[in-house]
């Protein structure tokens, strides 16, 4: 269990004053010139050190990512630009760093920026996070007054940082897409080569990092590489922001160490399994766009990012969602599957056509209106889909169905008997899904 | 020069290319869609996904450059595959996609046996469908009167969205909404203000977008299928010729990289219904003021009654916009035979002076010219209109930014900003003398270019016009070397073939003024009109007018006898092009009823007179006309002025005076016979006042 003197949100729960005041108390903005003039190198060096995956979802290196942007402008600027388009369904971690700790977010926003040669910054927040986007622009306003940012800081690195808010789109939150966005057209993903490190935002050199990937790194160069790598294990290592939703009895956003097993995760923090841990169906431990697992995959599970793929699911964004018994898990994957058919942005073809198909032959077989060679048949569209897509989107929609498919099959086959043997039973009746 | 390994072959290729390209070259098709050379890339469709050895997942072709391959650990080639299994499943996978939510509908669609997706999913799809969903159903949506929408069948590609935005440079087609409810549409239904519109119709690759006039009229194997030069303007665009029996179904463009590449404008596509309506299918007389058809005997017995007893000098012949050089090489023959000094093509009165070189004439740097070129001074021109095609290349280059447009004359939308100089000669002048200051936009450009429009040259003091745009060049370096930026855009087809053959005054003879202006002072008194329309009818006063044309315009409205001719998809015939290529139209469909070939009427006119021509066969003419010109004989070769001076050219006269230019087109839609007699052209040119005018389309 993570102690808490190695937290780094240490107001995740807004107990204290979120402001500059409280933030500083914290340790907020404590050295951070000392980073600055360390250089360049040094600080890509110590995120490299420390072992930071990307807390957006992937888990890509941070630092590598940082150290692909170009040394030396070419004339064009960098742009630094924090993805806080938080639209994972189960996810909420960015969500209460903006809102409690804005500071962190803000200092990493200009270290990073610093390293990666960058006098701009933009954060891209979600359009429905009204209260989150005062907040936090509160707390950009402070940092401006205090000139901690802004031209002729005190820390010696012109910054600038704007708050731009989407429309509520979740395609937005994909790095190309996010960034036609923020130039003011339709959110839709780009095509790469060529990466947003050569050319991202109006041409020029950008990185896109998550506001978790980003907020944490004050304290990695406050508290040293070697800190942050000995927490969790190797390769994953860390702390990290899980948000436990569900059937838990208390759902809640914990900062934990990586690869915590899940039972110790829900036990400890979230008040377990309703109805007991013998009660669990099955887990989605990475938000909606992983593979969920079936209880007994969840006995001995450590909660990272290689433990996770292994397992063919992922740590995603840490959103663990979590079901019991009492779920109709068909029906679950069914909604997740109109959500993707609803937020695909309809560019290319495979995610168009192949997610409302997914979601339609999903919502008969909830109702067990299907035939069982359908189900081998909806696979082989999961496959169709995937890994043929410009983003991520389209593998996103598809693996939620995989895992359902793999290791729910026999429910989907009971519920087709169930229906074909009573047809004209209605059981109960059910609103379709959509309308959930 | 990467190489790489296509299919277990190795190739080397260019830098720059795609994936997709790579792969043409090496001879393997790849399906695709969205793709298409002349248009950005989308990289949507996803159905030219190939393997790319090392990478995990399957690659867009069109959407990765060659030259971001890695080569593989050891240094070994890219290798890509093309044809492997998981090639196959992917494209598959695709075309199943596309299919599902597509009407099966082909034997009630347009596109049928000319259908990508019909062709692909033949070639790459499966034999079945596994789809038992309901089909989405697309509202279809009202763009104008000549594109057909079945949105239905749209697959979402944005070949028409970005044909409209890049290439047009029209931004009124767009990807409304998203996910499957995505719809292509123009969002306030209204018809697309473009004079390109219709080339989104060839690059739809299903039936989504189809061609309204010609909306369930033929099949395309139905279709006798000529290829022949467009006449609409005189940039001689390639076009196809599609013809069902006797009757031109419809026109498409052809690929010439050089001047058309493969687009064409709107007029040209669909003038077709031009040909079938107003024709002149028979000879007519005037008798009592009334004309009355009859036989070709009695008509040039008439003829031969009238120039009988005229004097040669008292004869006059104009040659129209859409002449061929056959004909007019025959009436110059024939004029010269009568003894009449007095012929003209140069309908507007053009102030070419041909004694000063043919460069002074020429689009000299050629129209692939403006690829190169980083300043551009258009005067008395406005390329939208008079050269539709050629406009597209302009925004073209100007899109990269690396072209400055300068205007002077009428202000119009060309697509692209240019800097707006002044309306008539005088600012020339200023530009001219350097007090302008494009005129060191000029100086500094590597190569810079000007475009002598059509309305600059029919000015009064078009010949000072001349002089000054000579001057310029001369100043600003516009010829260097290889380069040569003095360029003359005309807008009738039969101009530069014309004064290539002189078919000008000869010693002593009348310009088209001077004709005009002696036949109404009665000094004249037989005029020969080859097809010439557009000028001021009632400037010919009492004289005998003979109209040898196509079509029940003003000409044989006003004329005493008229020798039904053949359209330009109903003859073989030369026409040279602006830059001065020959090119020559196949003949797609006979003349109507009695009509003719227009050099055999001349011929057999000439027999009647007692003038008799050298020749009988159109061979002969030909033979005829490139002993005389031998350039002529090199069709599809644009040979240089290789005496260009432009010191001759600045010795001109200049005088000019203080009008404006004019336009050259005044209604881009009705710019000749044919077009004035189609109905859509009409329905076009109404769209486009009502536009210009301001109506809203509730105001009664």
């Amino acid at each position: 269990m993570l102690k808490d003197k190695d937290r780094i949100f240490r107001n995740l729960y807004g107990f204290e004053d979120p402001g500059l005041k409280g933030a500083k108390k914290r340790g907020a903005w404590d050295g951070t010139k000392t980073f600055l003039t360390n250089g360049r190198d040094w600080v890509i060096g110590e995120v490299k050190a420390s072992g930071l995956r990307g807390r957006g979802g992937a888990g890509f290196p941070t630092g590598l990512k940082w150290s692909f942007m170009p040394k030396v402008s070419d004339g064009r600027p960098h742009y630094l630009v924090v993805n806080a388009d938080e639209s994972e369904p189960g996810t909420c971690k960015d969500r209460e760093i903006m809102r409690h700790d804005p500071h962190l977010l803000i200092e990493g926003s200009l270290i990073a920026g610093f390293a990666m040669g960058s006098n701009t910054g933009y954060i891209y927040i979600r359009g429905e996070f009204i209260r989150e986007r005062e907040r936090l622009q509160a707390a950009i306003d402070e940092a401006y007054d205090a000139k901690l940012i802004g031209r002729n800081n005190k820390h010696g690195w012109d910054f600038d940082l704007y708050l731009h808010h989407g429309a509520g789109a979740y395609i937005c939150g994909e790095e190309t897409a996010l960034l036609e966005s923020l130039e003011g057209k339709k959110g839709q993903p780009r095509l790469k080569p060529p990466f947003p490190a050569m050319a991202g935002l109006y041409g020029a050199p950008t990185t896109v990092n998550n506001v978790e990937s980003i907020a944490v790194v004050p304290d990695i160069l406050r508290r040293g590489a070697s800190w942050f790598s000995g927490l969790g294990r190797p390769n994953n290592v860390g702390t990290k922001l899980f948000c436990i939703s569900g059937h838990v009895n208390r759902p809640c956003n914990v900062e934990e160490e990586m690869g915590i097993h899940l039972k110790e995760l829900l036990e400890r923090h979230a008040g377990g399994v309703r109805g007991g841990w013998k009660n669990l169906l099955a887990v989605i431990p990475g938000g909606s766009s992983v593979r969920c697992l079936p209880d007994d995959l969840c006995q001995n599970l450590p909660m990272d990012f290689d433990s996770l793929s292994a397992l063919k699911s992922g740590l995603g964004t840490a959103a663990v969602i979590v079901m019991d018994k009492s779920t109709d898990i068909i029906r679950a994957i069914a909604r997740l599957a109109y959500f993707y058919k609803h937020e695909s942005c309809g560019q290319c073809t495979p995610c168009r056509e192949g997610t409302g198909w997914m979601y339609r032959v999903l919502d008969r077989m909830a109702r067990g209106q299907a035939h069982k060679r359908e189900i081998d048949m909806l696979l082989e569209v999961t496959y169709q889909i995937e890994g043929h897509t410009i983003c991520a989107l389209g593998d996103a929609a598809a693996w939620p169905v995989q895992g359902l498919i793999t290791h729910f099959r026999h429910v989907i086959e009971e519920r087709i008997d169930q229906y074909s043997a009573n047809p004209a039973f209605e059981g109960e009746v059910r609103e379709p899904v959509a309308a959930e | 020069m990467p190489k790489l390994i296509i299919d277990g072959a190795e190739i080397e290729v260019e830098n720059g290319i795609t994936l997709i390209q790579a792969c043409e070259q090496a001879g393997v098709e790849i399906p695709r869609f969205c793709y298409h050379e002349r248009l950005s890339i989308a990289g949507n469709c996803r159905m030219c996904l190939v393997e790319v050895k090392g990478m995990p997942k399957p690659i867009a072709s069109c959407a990765l450059g060659v030259n971001d391959l890695r080569p593989g650990p050891n240094g070994e080639l890219p290798e890509i595959h093309t044809k492997s299994p998981t090639v196959k499943k992917a494209r598959e996978g695709v075309m199943e996609f596309l299919l599902i939510n597509h009407p099966l509908d082909c034997p009630i669609c347009d596109q049928g046996g000319e259908c990508d997706l019909q062709d692909q999913a033949m070639a790459y799809g499966v034999d079945g469908s596994r789809f038992t969903e309901n089909k989405r159903a697309v509202e279809d949506k009202n763009i104008g009167p000549l594109i057909k929408t079945i949105m239905t069948r749209c697959i979402h590609c944005t070949r028409c969205v970005r044909f409209m935005t890049e290439v047009a440079g029209v931004e009124e087609l767009g990807l409304a909404g998203r996910g499957e409810d995505a719809e292509i549409t123009t969002y306030l239904e209204r018809g697309m203000m473009s004079e390109m519109s219709g080339n989104v119709i060839d690059l739809c690759p299903v039936g989504a977008l189809t061609s309204k006039p010609y909306a369930f009229a033929a099949r395309p194997w139905e279709l006798r299928k000529t290829e022949s030069i467009d006449v609409m303007d005189a940039m001689g665009a390639n076009i196809r010729v599609d013809t069902r029996g006797r009757e031109v179904m419809r026109i498409l463009p052809r690929n010439h990289d050089d001047i058309n590449e493969e687009w064409i404008s709107d007029k040209s596509r669909f003038i077709w219904d031009g040909l079938r309506t107003q024709r002149l299918d028979q000879p007519l007389i005037r008798v009592r003021g009334k004309l009355r058809p009859a036989s070709w005997d009695e008509a040039f017995g008439a003829i031969a009654r009238k120039l009988k007893r005229t004097k040669g000098a008292r004869i006059a012949a104009l040659a129209g916009d859409l002449a061929g050089a056959e004909e007019m090489f025959a009436l110059k023959d024939l004029m010269k035979r009568l003894g009449s000094p007095n012929i003209d093509c140069r309908q507007d009165g053009a102030a070419i002076n041909p004694a000063r070189g043919r460069g002074g004439y020429l689009f000299n740097s050629g129209l692939g010219g403006i690829d190169e070129a980083d300043a551009l001074l258009l005067i008395g021109c406005n390329p939208r209109a008079e050269a539709t095609v050629l406009n597209a290349r302009i925004r073209r280059r100007w899109r990269t930014r690396q072209l400055k447009v300068g205007l002077i004359g009428r202000e119009a939308d060309l697509s692209y900003r240019y800097d707006y100089i002044g309306a008539g000669p005088q600012s020339l002048a200023d530009v001219a003398s350097g007090k302008h200051a494009f005129a060191k936009v000029l100086k500094s450009a590597k190569r810079p270019m000007l475009i002598l429009g059509a309305a600059a040259l029919a000015h009064t003091g078009g010949g000072a016009v001349m002089t000054l745009a000579a001057r310029l060049a001369g100043m600003t370096g516009m010829v260097s070397g290889t380069w040569n930026g003095f360029n003359v855009l005309h807008h009738a087809a039969s101009r530069v073939a014309g004064l290539d053959m002189g078919f000008l005054p000869a010693a002593g003879g009348l310009d088209t003024q001077a004709i005009l202006k002696n036949a109404k002072a009665g000094k004249l008194d037989a005029v020969f009109l080859l097809g010439a329309d557009e000028i001021d009818m009632t400037s010919l006063g009492s004289a005998f007018v003979i109209y040898q044309g196509t079509h029940g315009d003003a000409g044989a409205h006003r004329a005493d006898v008229i020798l039904p001719g053949a359209a330009y998809t109903e003859k073989s015939a030369i026409y040279v092009n602006t830059e001065g290529r020959p090119q020559m139209t196949g003949q797609a469909a006979f003349p109507p009823g009695d009509a003719r070939e227009d050099w055999s009427i001349i011929r057999a006119l000439s027999a009647v007179l007692g003038k008799t021509l050298d020749w009988d066969t159109l061979s002969e003419v030909r033979g005829a006309i490139f002993a005389a010109h031998p350039h002529l004989a090199l069709i599809d070769e644009v040979v240089p002025d290789e005496n260009f001076d432009l010191n001759k050219l600045s010795r001109g006269p200049s005088r000019f005076g203080k009008q404006p230019f004019r336009r050259a087109v005044d209604q881009f839609y009705l710019t000749n016979p044919i077009a004035r007699a189609s109905a859509i052209m009409g329905e076009l040119s109404a769209m486009m006042a009502d536009e210009t005018s301001g109506a809203t389309g509730t105001d009664g």
